[in-house]
C-alpha cells in the first residue's frame, strides 16, 4: 500500500462521510424515527404484555435486533445509492480515469457504508436508552459484529450498484431480499423459539449470525456459539469483497 | 524531441459488433499541441477512452512517455489529464470539492491540492464560484471546471475532447489562450474539436480519423498545400467526401 493509495481511500471516505452528514435528514433521521416507533409500539406497548424472552425483557431483547437492522439497511443503501448515483451521473469516471487501484476504490466506498451503518446504529442505540437501561455485556463482540455486518452489507450494496442499470434495480434487493431476511433473522424473536425445521432453515440466513452475535455482545444472550458466528461472518465478508474486487478489476458495468 | 504518445495498430470492437477503431497508428511528440479530428462516430472519443481506461481496447498497443498502457495502466493514467465531452462531475458537489477530490484520486493530499485548486480556479475565473454547487454553474463555467479538474494533478499529457463545444465566442478565445499557455509551459495536448478553425489556429499536426481508420495525418499546412485547400475546413471536407 502506497501513500497515494491511502490518500485515495481517504478522499472517497471523506467525500462519502461528508455526503452522509450533508443530507442527514435522508441518511440518518429516517432509521432513527422508524426504530423509535418500533421501540414504542413493539417494545413499550406490546412488549410490556409479553413475558421475558431469553431471560430478559422483550424490549431489551429487541434493542440489539433493531440496532442491527438499522446498520444493515443503512450500510447497504449508502453504498448502492452513492455508487449507482456516481455511475448514473458519470462522476464515477473521475475515479476510473485516475491511477487509483480497484481495491483502494472499493475500500473507500465500503468505508462510507460502514460509517453510515455505525453512525445510524449508534443513534438507534442511544435512543434505546429512553426505553431500557443501556448495557454492553461484551464490548469486543458488540463492536466486532456491528463492524463486520456493516462491511458485509456495504459489499453487497457495492455489488448491487455495479449491476444496477436503472433506479428500479437499486430498490429490488432491499425490498425482496434484504427486508425479508432481516425480519426473519431474529430481530423480533429468538431463533430458539422456532420449530426445529424452521430453526434449521433460519441458519441459512447470514443475518441470523449477525443479530445473534451482536445480541451476545449486547446482553449475553446467544442461540449459537459466538465464535462460530464470528468466523462464518468473516468468511461471508471475505467472499463478498473478493467478488466485488473481481468485478471491479474486470470493469464490470464501468468500462466498455 | 521524445515521443509523448505512441499508438500502434489500435483496435476496438464493441460487444455490439461495432468496429470503432480498425488499426490506428500515430505518434505525438512531447510538447506538441496536436489535433485529432473526425466526424461524429469516427472513433476519436473511443481512442481517448482507451488511453484513459474507460474503454478496453481489443487490439494494438499504446505507450505514453514510453510507458506501456498494458503493463502499467495506473502509471499511464497518472500522467494523463482528460477533459471529457460530457459534464461528468457530481451536480451536488461544490466546485472546490470537485477539484480537490479529483487530486485525491491521484494520491495528492488535500493540503497540497487545495492551494493548487485555488490557483487553477483563479486562472480559469472560477474562484468566486468555489463554494457554489456545480449544477448552478453556466455551461461555460462547467467546461472550465472540467479543465480545472483535469489539471489539478499536473498531467504531462492533456486530452481535450471537444472542450469548446457549446461555448460562446469570447470564452472560446479565452480558452484558446489558456490552452496555448499550458502548451507553452510544457504540457503535451491532444485536442479533438469540430471547430476546425480552432484546430488550424492552435495545432501544428493533425490526425484525421474516418470510420475508425486514419484518413490523413501530418502537418496541417503541408496537408492543405498538398490538396490546394484554402483552410483546414476545406481540407477536412475534401477528405470526408472521399469514398
Amino acid at each position: 500500500m502506497t501513500r497515494a493509495d491511502i490518500v485515495g481511500i481517504q478522499t472517497i471516505t471523506r467525500k462519502e462521510t461528508h455526503r452522509i452528514f450533508r443530507i442527514w435528514i435522508q441518511t440518518i433521521l429516517p432509521s432513527v424515527m422508524t426504530q423509535t416507533l418500533y421501540f414504542i409500539i413493539f417494545g413499550g406497548l406490546i412488549g410490556s404484555r409479553l413475558g421475558n424472552v431469553g431471560g430478559t425483557s422483550y424490549i431489551a431483547f429487541l434493542v440489539p435486533g433493531l440496532v442491527m437492522m438499522s446498520a444493515i439497511t443503512n450500510s447497504f443503501s449508502n453504498v448502492v445509492s452513492s455508487f449507482f448515483g456516481a455511475k448514473f451521473q458519470k462522476s464515477i469516471e473521475e475515479i476510473l480515469v485516475s491511477p487509483m487501484k480497484p481495491w483502494a476504490m472499493l475500500t473507500g466506498y465500503l468505508s462510507g457504508g460502514v460509517v453510515r451503518g455505525v453512525v445510524v446504529g449508534f443513534a438507534v442505540f442511544l435512543v434505546s436508552a429512553f426505553f431500557t437501561p443501556m448495557h454492553i455485556a461484551h464490548p469486543f463482540s458488540f463492536f466486532y459484529f456491528l463492524l463486520i455486518t456493516c462491511v458485509i452489507f456495504s459489499a453487497f450494496g457495492f455489488f448491487n450498484g455495479m449491476f444496477a442499470k436503472k433506479f428500479d434495480d437499486v430498490g429490488l434487493i432491499p425490498t425482496f431480499v434484504l427486508t425479508p431476511l432481516t425480519y426473519l433473522g431474529g430481530v423480533f424473536y429468538s431463533i430458539t423459539l422456532l420449530p426445529p425445521f424452521w430453526r434449521t432453515v433460519s441458519y441459512a440466513n447470514p443475518i441470523v449470525y449477525m443479530i445473534d452475535g451482536f445480541r451476545y455482545g449486547f446482553s449475553d444472550i446467544s442461540s449459537a456459539p459466538v465464535l462460530t458466528n464470528a468466523i462464518i461472518l468473516l468468511l461471508v465478508a471475505a467472499v463478498a469483497i473478493a467478488i466485488d474486487l473481481h468485478l471491479l478489476k474486470k470493469g464490470f458495468g464501468l468500462r466498455s | 524531441m521524445s515521443i509523448a504518445l505512441s499508438i500502434n495498430n489500435l483496435e476496438k470492437t464493441y460487444a455490439t459488433g461495432t468496429k470503432a477503431l480498425k488499426g490506428v497508428s500515430f505518434n505525438v511528440e512531447e510538447g506538441e499541441l496536436f489535433a485529432l479530428l473526425g466526424a461524429n462516430g469516427a472513433g476519436k472519443t473511443t481512442l481517448i477512452g482507451i488511453l484513459t481506461g474507460l474503454v478496453k481496447k481489443t487490439g494494438g498497443t499504446a505507450t505514453v512517455f514510453g510507458i506501456d498502457l498494458d503493463k502499467e495502466p495506473e502509471k499511464v493514467r497518472s500522467m494523463i489529464g482528460v477533459v471529457p465531452q460530457e459534464f461528468n462531475f457530481s451536480i451536488w458537489e461544490k466546485v472546490i470539492d470537485i477539484v480537490v477530490d479529483a487530486a485525491g484520486y491521484y494520491g495528492i493530499p488535500k493540503k497540497i491540492a487545495t492551494p493548487r485548486a485555488e490557483q487553477i480556479l483563479k486562472e480559469l475565473g472560477l474562484w468566486e464560484k468555489r463554494n457554489a454547487t456545480s449544477r448552478t454553474l453556466s455551461g461555460g463555467m462547467k467546461r472550465r471546471l472540467l479543465i480545472a479538474r483535469a489539471l489539478v494533478h499536473q498531467p504531462k499529457l492533456l486530452l481535450l475532447d471537444e472542450p469548446s463545444a457549446g461555448v460562446d465566442v469570447e470564452l472560446r478565445r479565452e480558452m484558446w489562450l489558456f490552452v496555448q499557455k499550458l502548451n507553452a509551459e510544457g504540457t503535451t495536448i491532444i485536442l479533438t474539436t469540430h471547430y476546425l478553425e480552432e484546430a488550424e489556429r492552435l495545432c501544428k499536426n493533425v490526425v484525421l480519423i474516418k470510420e475508425g481508420v486514419i484518413a490523413e495525418q501530418g502537418n496541417i499546412k503541408e496537408l492543405m498545400a498538398k490538396t490546394g485547400a484554402q483552410s483546414l475546413e476545406d481540407f477536412y471536407l475534401s477528405v470526408n467526401k472521399r469514398v
